[in-house]
């Protein structure tokens, strides 16, 4: 083991991260606003893969419209299952919005599967050039995925904490009946945060299909918890703790697989998971809130 | 006192909680320029009617704002209309700056200069809130908090201001700093209806005010009446 090959696994941990960062994303951001785990979120991330797909083979579009088509329409997907869906249960018990959300995943996931039997494969859409520099070889697809996800993530951060959308989603978070007596649309406001959750999720997705070899209806089920996992463990609702657990959660799997069979992968990356929960339930950067009244 | 229109008409007001009824037929006027207080023991639903008027809970009867029907009303809606509510309790967002606080506020003004010097004239009342600016508002202190919410609410522009018990929790100094301050703003051309458990200081500054028992109206009068009445002053002055 020598340090080209711990470069090498970074970065490929790096790759991974990215993707579960901006599914991770979005599920801390809808518990932020609406205290729900959105769990069709994965299905909305598969849709992304998808919907690249089309654009793609269908449209024949390059990478950045291919990309952007994604993006749109995960977005209005994120948007439409909180209007038709979620919105309706605002006022019931939260078990019952946990119950439709699996529902709606189910829904995605069987819909996909009605439209595309097989797997599918999207064609390579941008020129993929590896480079060796001193024996770590780095994709050109690999940097683009990096940068686009990091870009995405500022841009995220950028809103969260910098615009009034972003103070009225933080001020919904700590709470919602209150912010309409600041003049805010909440109910416009939180439709907006799952088309910005969605929007993401199809970013990971198109990137996810453009890396790995197949996508299939079912490949959101698993990436989905994993990124669930992240943003619980960088503490859920925390913007930067999603960001922070999904690079922690690929790192454990980019390591395990390279120590160990890779069988072990989920097993030993969800067991330190839980480890960590064990020490800090809160997860890294979740607190409990501290509240004057 | 009572010429022109009325700036809040309330008529028969109703607020029900499920089988609970909080307020029954309530009715009563502001006019521009007064201050009222509303005056009732704990549960009596003053809380209630305010949340009334500000949209948060259902509501029979009738609310006009300036001639204006607020039925069906959504309660961002009536903040642009011109409410601006002090909730109980404070309500600032603990999370956000004291500075993202009072920019939220301003959410459906599109006057950037004239937010700015609100901003300004905010802080010129209450400069604590200038030194606290990027601080979390959760870390300040009771008074501050009170200080930032009313803050808050005159970056909503409101014509009519709601306070829902700014003395609650306060020292009798920083009480008195309150109202001095409510008085100012009252003075710059904001109507207020004040709600209080707190007569003393609510009286003092009020010209009229109401007693609610109950969810019912069982006095309305001047300040100097009330301060008059016998009964009253043994329930709710304490003399
Ligand atoms: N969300 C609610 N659900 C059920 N009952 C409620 C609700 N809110 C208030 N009530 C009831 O309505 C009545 C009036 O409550 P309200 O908060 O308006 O009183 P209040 O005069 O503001 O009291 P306080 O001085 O203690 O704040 C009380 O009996 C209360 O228990
Ligand atoms: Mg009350």
């Amino acid at each position: 083991m020598d340090a080209k090959y711990i470069l090498q696994q970074a970065l490929n941990a790096l790759q991974l991260g990215s993707i579960y960062a901006l599914i991770a994303l979005g599920y801390t951001l809808v518990y932020g606003v609406l205290t729900m785990i959105n769990f069709a979120h994965g299905d909305v991330f598969m849709v992304g893969a998808f919907l690249c797909f089309s654009a793609a083979v269908l449209l024949e579009l390059p990478f950045v419209p291919a990309l952007l088509f994604s993006m749109a329409g995960t977005a209005l997907l994120g948007a439409a299952i909180e209007r038709i869906a979620y919105k309706p249960l605002r006022r019931a018990p939260r078990v019952s919005a946990i119950i439709t959300a699996l529902g709606v995943g189910i829904f995605l996931e069987s819909a996909m599967l009605a439209l595309n039997p097989y797997p599918k494969s999207i064609p390579t859409l941008i020129d993929n050039v590896t480079w060796t520099f001193g024996g770590v070889t780095v994709s050109s697809l690999q940097l683009l995925i990096i940068a686009l996800s990091l870009g995405l993530m500022l841009l995220l951060d950028f809103v969260v904490y910098r615009t009034k959308t972003g103070m009225a989603m933080r001020a919904i978070s700590w709470d919602r009946a209150l912010v309409p007596l600041m003049g805010v649309p909440v109910d416009r406001v939180v439709t907006l945060t799952f088309a910005l959750g969605g929007a993401l999720a199809g970013a990971a997705g198109t990137m996810y299909g453009l890396a790995y070899p197949v996508i299939d209806p079912y490949m959101g089920i698993m990436v989905g918890w994993k990124a669930f996992i992240a943003a619980v463990v960088g503490g859920i609702g925390n913007i930067r703790g999603a960001m922070i657990g999904a690079f922690i959660l690929g790192g454990v799997e980019i390591l395990v697989v390279a120590f160990l069979p890779s069988t072990y992968r989920d097993f030993v990356a969800f067991s330190l998971l839980l480890i960590l929960l064990m020490f800090r339930p809160h997860g890294i950067l979740g607190k409990t809130r501290a509240q004057k009244v | 006192m009572s010429e022109g229109e009325p700036i809040l008409s309330i008529r028969n007001l109703g607020v029900h909680y499920g089988g609970i009824t909080a307020v029954r037929e309530v009715s009563f006027d502001i006019w521009p320029g007064e201050i009222v207080t509303l005056i009732g023991s704990n549960g009596a639903g003053k809380s209630s009617i305010l949340k009334a008027v500000s949209g948060l809970v259902p509501c029979t009867g009738e609310i006009r704002f300036l001639g204006r029907d607020l039925k069906g009303l959504a309660a961002d809606r009536i903040v642009g209309a011109g409410i601006a509510h002090v909730p109980e309790g404070r309500g600032i967002f603990g999370n956000l700056t004291v500075l993202e606080n009072l920019a939220l506020a301003t959410w459906q003004r599109c006057d950037a200069k004239e937010v700015q010097a609100d901003r300004e004239r905010v802080f010129d009342l209450f400069p604590i809130l200038r030194a606290r600016g990027r601080q979390e508002a959760g870390t300040l202190s009771g008074g501050e908090q009170q200080m930032l919410a009313m803050g808050r609410a005159l970056m909503t522009r409101g014509r009519l201001m709601l306070l829902d018990e700014p003395s609650m929790g306060l020292s009798p100094v920083l009480v008195r700093e309150i109202f001095k301050i409510l008085r100012e703003i009252n003075q710059a051309g904001t109507t207020l209806l004040l709600v209080e458990q707190n007569a003393h200081m609510a009286l003092r500054i009020a010209s009229r005010a109401y007693v609610l028992e109950t969810g019912s109206i069982t006095f309305a009068g001047s300040s100097a009446e009330l301060l008059g009445n016998p009964k009253v002053r043994a329930a709710y002055l304490g003399t």
